[in-house]
């Protein structure tokens, strides 16, 4: 696990996360999801690239069941992206670099 | 994860074994994935193939099947369900396992998957292409399964010993090895209905209400596979190297449009490889043997 990637362990702490930072970019995972492994590399590049502007982090849905059901998660990986402490947009399922890249960009301009 | 392979192909028909056939011949290593008989293999006759006039498409596939094992091909059975690109190799879901590989050649032919009305606004908010995929977060929650490939019940039957309350909806007689808990229903699903999420599908002649519904196809669709994709219709666009429009993605067959012909078929096949092939050996040539 790349070390810009925060592990998220309480609703507290993720809540604290998007209110201190004003750009959070938030993967909700588990680790019987095939898709969120072919992911995971992605969200590491999209947090190296990023480093300094937006802050990442990882939710796991089983360990972190109130934030799956507060943010209506319904598949995964569902990558959500807040904006000064709020929903700003999100991206659902296996998607490219590029993909996050115009997500973050077009939240951050 | 199992080591990276030089090309994976999806689909085994005439231009993925042809595919196969050349990459291998190229010293390439390949997988190669299948997940539903071919259609040749029910044409009664084909005459315009060169060389083997009278041909039934069984004898002809059956043909292409003991060349391609000759050589060592193993042709393994899976559905693919992602692909992701990372530029210079490529990550493949196949039913929940992944592998990565250097190149993609996808001919998996031609697509005849419509979307229902909802399937494409509601895809991750309630839709699911793969239950092996999702179903863990639909315990203690409704789920639907439309039968639509053979191994539907399993999926339907998974869902259900994780704890989700499933109907399963088939056009055909109810599976003999389907679960007793699970609703049966004979028919299909007309529309999806949900304004951020699936609430229900309809049937035609009822509303069931659900919190999700598993489409489970012989195949995902080309566009959902992968994301950026361009196509034509139904078909995918290609250039003369049979290249996609995203790089080190190849497609070749049916799937690239007509003439839909076996001969065309093969050919797509062998130029998709050798081209890929070619790539890959140049990139080797150019970091000193190293992809």
């Amino acid at each position: 696990m790349a070390e810009n990637i925060k592990i998220i362990n309480s609703t507290q702490e993720l809540d604290n996360m998007i209110k201190q930072n004003r750009y959070a970019l938030v993967e909700f995972w588990a680790e019987w999801c095939a898709p969120c492994r072919m992911v995971a590399p992605v969200i590491e590049k999209v947090a190296e690239q990023y480093s300094g502007k937006i802050n990442v982090a990882k939710v796991n849905i089983d360990e972190q069941q109130e934030l799956a059901i507060r943010y209506g998660i319904q598949t995964i990986p569902t990558i959500i992206f807040f904006k000064e402490g709020k929903f700003a947009s999100k991206e659902i399922g296996v998607k490219p670099l590029s993909s996050f890249a115009r997500m973050i960009d077009s939240n951050i301009a | 994860m199992g080591e990276i392979v030089d090309i994976i192909i999806i689909g085994a028909g005439p231009a993925g074994l042809s595919a196969a056939v050349n990459a291998v011949t190229r010293g390439k290593t390949v997988r190669i994935f299948s997940n539903r008989e071919n259609y040749l293999s029910k044409a009664e006759r084909v005459d315009n193939h060169l060389g083997f006039y009278h041909a039934s498409g069984r004898e002809l596939m059956d043909k292409f099947k003991e060349h391609a094992e000759a050589m060592g091909i193993k042709i393994e059975k899976g559905m693919a369900v992602n692909i992701l690109s990372f530029g210079e190799s490529f990550m493949v879901n196949i039913n929940g396992e992944i592998s990565e590989s250097k190149k993609i050649i996808l001919a998996m032919g031609i697509s005849k998957i419509k979307e229902l009305p909802g399937e494409d606004k509601l895809l991750g908010s309630g839709v699911s292409y793969c239950a092996t995929c999702d179903a863990m977060l639909y315990k203690n929650k409704k789920a639907v399964v439309w039968d639509q490939s053979k191994d539907a019940w399993e999926e339907a039957n998974f869902l259900q010993s994780i704890g989700a309350n499933v109907t399963f909806i088939s056009n055909k007689p109810e599976p003999e090895h389907l679960s007793n808990d699970i609703k049966f229903i004979k028919g299909t699903i007309t529309e999806i209905i949900g304004e951020n999420t699936v609430e229900a599908v309809n049937t035609g002649n009822e509303v069931i209400k659900t919190d999700a519904v598993f489409m489970l196809r012989d195949a995902v669709a080309p566009s959902a596979l992968i994301d950026g994709l361009e196509l034509d219709g139904n078909f995918i666009n290609i250039n003369k190297h049979m290249e996609t429009n995203i790089p080190g993605v190849y497609a070749a067959g049916d799937i690239t449009g007509k003439p839909l012909q076996l001969s065309k078929a093969i050919s797509e096949g062998l130029i998709a490889a050798q081209h890929a092939a070619l790539q890959i050996d140049k990139k080797e040539n150019l970091n000193g043997g190293k992809y």
